[in-house]
C-alpha cells in the first residue's frame, strides 16, 4: 500500500484549506453562527420548546449537521475537481497509487475540515444557547460518519462534474433543500401526517434526528434506523466510487 | 551529436508494447496494433504529425488512457497487473502545461515525490532542481515563473521519484530556440544519468538532433523504427538517372565516382547522392559527362519511399 501517497494528498488538501482560511473556515463558522443569533437567541426566545428542549438549543444539532453536509460535499467535490480542471490529475493517474489511497487522501481531508468546522460551530453555539451533550460518543460517531459519507458523496460529484456549474448544482439543488426540509429547524412531528411520511424519504432526516438524540436524548426516528441509514448511504457512495475508478469514469479515456 | 555508437543496442527492452490498440469512446481508432520495444538508456523519438497517436500511446503506458487491446510491459511487469511497480519507474511530462499555479516550486516537487510513495529526500530534490536551473526559484509560486521555467518544473516533478524511464511529450512545443537548446542540454544530462528517454515530436530535425533511434508513427501505426543515423542516411538519398543517347559498355574511366553505376543494358547511368551533403557531386558529374563526350537524352531524379513519409513531417504540418 502506498499510504505515503494518500498522506501526501491529505496534506496538500489541508494546506489548500490553510491558504484559504477565510473562505474555508471562517465563512462557514460565521454564517452558521448567524443562525444561532437570529433563530436561536432572537426568534427562539419567542418559540415554544420542542420535546422539552429550548428552541435555540434544539436547532444546534440540525445547524451543525447542515453545515457539515454542505461543507463536506463542496470541499471534497472541489478537491478532486480542481486537478481535473487544471490538468494535474495526470499525476494522480500516473502515480503508483490505488483508487482507495486517492479516496482516503481527498475524502479524509474533506472530512477532517468538516470535523474542525463542526467543533468550531459547536463551541461558538455554546456561547449563545444552553447546550448539553448526553451521548458524546454517539455524537462523535455521527459527526465522523456524516463527514466521511458526505465527503465521499462530494468526491463523486467532483469526478462527475465537467464544469463549475455542475459542481455547484448538486449542493445547491439537492443538499441544501434536503437539509432545510430535514428537520434542522423543527421536529417533524409538527408536520401533518402526510408530510411526515414524505419526510421519511429524506435521508437527512435520519442524520439530524440521530445527531440531535446524541445531544438531548430525543429523536424523531429510532436511533438504530438513523445509524442504519447513514451506514447504507456510506456503502452506496463507496460502491459508486469503486465503480467510477474501476471503469475510469471521467478520469481516464 | 554523433550517432555512430547508438546507446543500448542489443540490450533487453525496458519497455515493451505489444499489439496495443486504442479506440476512443466516440469510435475513433487512434492506435492500431502498435508494437514497440524501447532499449535501456536510449533516447527514443516518437516522430509523427499531429493526431498520429503519440500522446495516446504515452497515455496508455503511463495509466491515463486504457488500451482497447494489447499489453504493455515495463521492466518485465505488466502495467495493469503490476501498476505499482511499473509506474514507480516511469516519469511523465505531459504535452499540456498542467500545474497548480499557487504552489511553490519545491512543494510541487515534494508533492509529486510523495504521491509516488517515496520519503522526502531534500538532497536529491536539490540536485534535480539544480540540474534544471530551478534551485533559485524553489520558493517561488508557479504563477511567478516564465513558460520555460514552468516546463522545467514539470520535468522536475516527473523526476522527483527518480524514474528510470522518462516520457517527454513534445518537450519543445511552443518553446523558442534558446529554450530548445536548454531543453536538449537537460535531456542529454538525463541520459548521462542513465535514464531512458522517450520523447515525441513532429519535427524530424529534432529527432535527428537528439535521438538514438526514431519511431515514425502515422495514423495510429508505427511505420518504421530505425537507428537515427541509418534513417538519416537513407532519408537524404536520392537517385539521379541519366538516359544515354548511346549505350555504354562500362562506366568511362574519366567519370568514375562513388555512387555512379551503369544500368543493366548500358543505356543509363544511376547516380546515388545525398541531398543533404554540402556538395552532391551532380555538377561535377554533368561537367565530366560533357568533357567525356557522353550525351544525355533525358534525366530524372527519384527519392526513396521514406522520403514521401517525411514530406508531411519535415515542415511539422499535419
Ligand atoms: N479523448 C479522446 N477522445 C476521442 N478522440 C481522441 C481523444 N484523444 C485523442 N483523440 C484523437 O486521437 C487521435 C490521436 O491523438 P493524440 O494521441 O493526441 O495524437 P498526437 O499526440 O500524435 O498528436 C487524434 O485524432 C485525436 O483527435
Ligand atoms: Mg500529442
Amino acid at each position: 500500500m502506498n499510504w505515503r501517497g494518500a498522506l501526501t494528498i491529505y496534506k496538500a488538501e489541508m494546506a489548500r484549506t490553510g491558504r484559504t482560511l477565510m473562505q474555508s473556515i471562517l465563512a462557514p463558522v460565521i454564517s452558521t453562527s448567524l443562525y444561532f443569533v437570529v433563530f436561536g437567541a432572537a426568534i427562539g426566545s419567542r418559540m415554544e420548546s420542542i420535546d422539552g428542549v429550548g428552541y435555540g438549543a434544539f436547532i444546534v444539532p440540525g445547524l451543525v449537521m447542515m453545515m457539515i453536509l454542505m461543507q463536506s460535499v463542496s470541499n471534497a467535490a472541489i478537491g478532486i475537481y480542481f486537478p481535473k480542471f487544471n490538468g494535474t490529475v495526470y499525476e494522480l493517474l500516473s502515480a503508483p497509487i490505488s483508487a482507495l489511497e486517492i479516496v482516503v487522501g481527498f475524502v479524509g481531508a474533506a472530512a477532517t475540515k468538516s470535523l474542525i468546522l463542526g467543533a468550531l460551530v459547536m463551541v461558538t453555539a455554546s456561547f449563545f444557547v444552553p447546550m448539553e451533550i448526553q451521548h458524546p460518543l454517539a455524537m462523535i460517531a455521527f459527526l465522523v460518519m456524516t463527514s466521511v459519507t458526505f465527503s465521499l458523496f462530494g468526491f463523486i460529484i467532483g469526478i462527475w462534474a465537467d464544469n463549475f456549474e455542475q459542481l455547484n448544482i448538486v449542493p445547491m439543488l439537492i443538499v441544501t433543500p434536503l437539509t432545510f426540509l430535514g428537520g434542522s429547524f423543527y421536529s417533524i412531528s409538527v408536520l401533518p401526517p402526510f408530510w411526515q411520511t414524505v419526510t421519511l424519504f429524506n435521508p437527512v432526516v435520519y442524520l439530524i434526528s440521530g445527531f440531535r438524540w446524541s445531544f438531548y436524548g430525543v429523536s424523531d426516528v429510532d436511533i438504530g434506523i438513523s445509524l442504519a441509514a447513514i451506514a447504507g448511504f456510506f456503502a452506496f457512495c463507496l460502491f459508486i466510487v469503486w465503480r467510477m475508478f474501476k471503469t475510469g469514469y471521467r478520469l481516464k479515456t | 551529436m554523433t550517432h555512430e555508437t547508438p546507446t543500448g543496442a542489443g540490450q533487453p527492452a525496458v519497455l515493451s508494447i505489444n499489439g496495443v490498440s486504442k479506440t476512443y469512446a466516440g469510435g475513433f481508432t487512434a492506435l492500431k496494433s502498435v508494437d514497440l520495444d524501447i532499449r535501456k538508456g536510449e533516447i527514443f523519438a516518437l516522430l509523427g504529425p499531429n493526431g498520429a497517436g503519440k500522446t495516446t500511446l504515452i497515455g496508455i503506458v503511463c495509466g491515463l488512457v486504457t488500451a482497447s487491446s494489447g499489453s504493455v510491459n515495463v521492466f518485465g511487469h505488466d502495467i495493469n497487473g503490476d501498476f505499482r511497480l511499473t509506474r514507480a519507474r516511469i516519469g511523465l511530462v505531459p504535452q499540456e502545461m498542467s500545474i497548480d499555479m499557487f504552489t511553490k516550486v519545491k512543494d510541487a516537487v515534494a508533492y509529486s515525490r510523495g504521491l509516488f510513495g517515496k520519503p522526502a529526500d531534500p538532497a536529491y530534490v536539490e540536485q534535480v532542481l539544480r540540474d534544471l536551473s530551478l534551485w533559485d526559484k524553489r520558493d517561488e509560486q508557479m504563477r511567478a515563473l516564465s513558460g520555460g521555467m514552468k516546463r522545467r518544473v514539470m520535468i522536475a516533478k516527473a523526476l522527483s521519484h527518480d524514474p528510470d524511464i522518462l516520457f517527454l511529450d513534445e518537450p519543445t512545443a511552443g518553446v523558442d530556440v534558446e529554450l530548445r537548446q536548454g531543453m536538449w542540454q537537460v535531456i542529454e544530462k538525463l541520459r548521462q544519468r542513465g535514464k531512458t528517454i522517450i520523447l515525441t515530436t513532429h519535427y524530424i530535425q529534432e529527432a535527428e538532433e537528439m535521438a538514438d533511434r526514431v519511431g515514425v508513427i502515422r495514423q495510429g501505426e508505427i511505420v518504421l523504427v530505425e537507428e537515427t543515423a541509418t534513417l538519416m542516411a537513407k532519408l537524404g538519398r536520392k537517385q539521379l538517372t541519366l538516359q544515354l543517347a548511346e549505350p555504354l559498355s562500362a562506366v568511362p574511366e574519366a567519370l568514375a565516382v562513388e555512387g555512379l553505376t551503369l544500368s543493366e543494358h548500358g543505356d543509363a547511368l544511376h547516380f546515388d547522392y545525398d541531398t543533404r551533403a554540402d556538395r552532391t557531386g551532380i555538377t561535377t558529374l554533368l561537367a565530366n559527362l560533357n568533357a567525356a563526350g557522353v550525351s544525355v537524352r533525358d534525366l530524372e531524379t527519384r527519392q526513396s519511399s521514406l522520403e514521401e513519409i517525411f514530406v508531411d513531417l519535415v515542415g511539422g504540418a499535419s
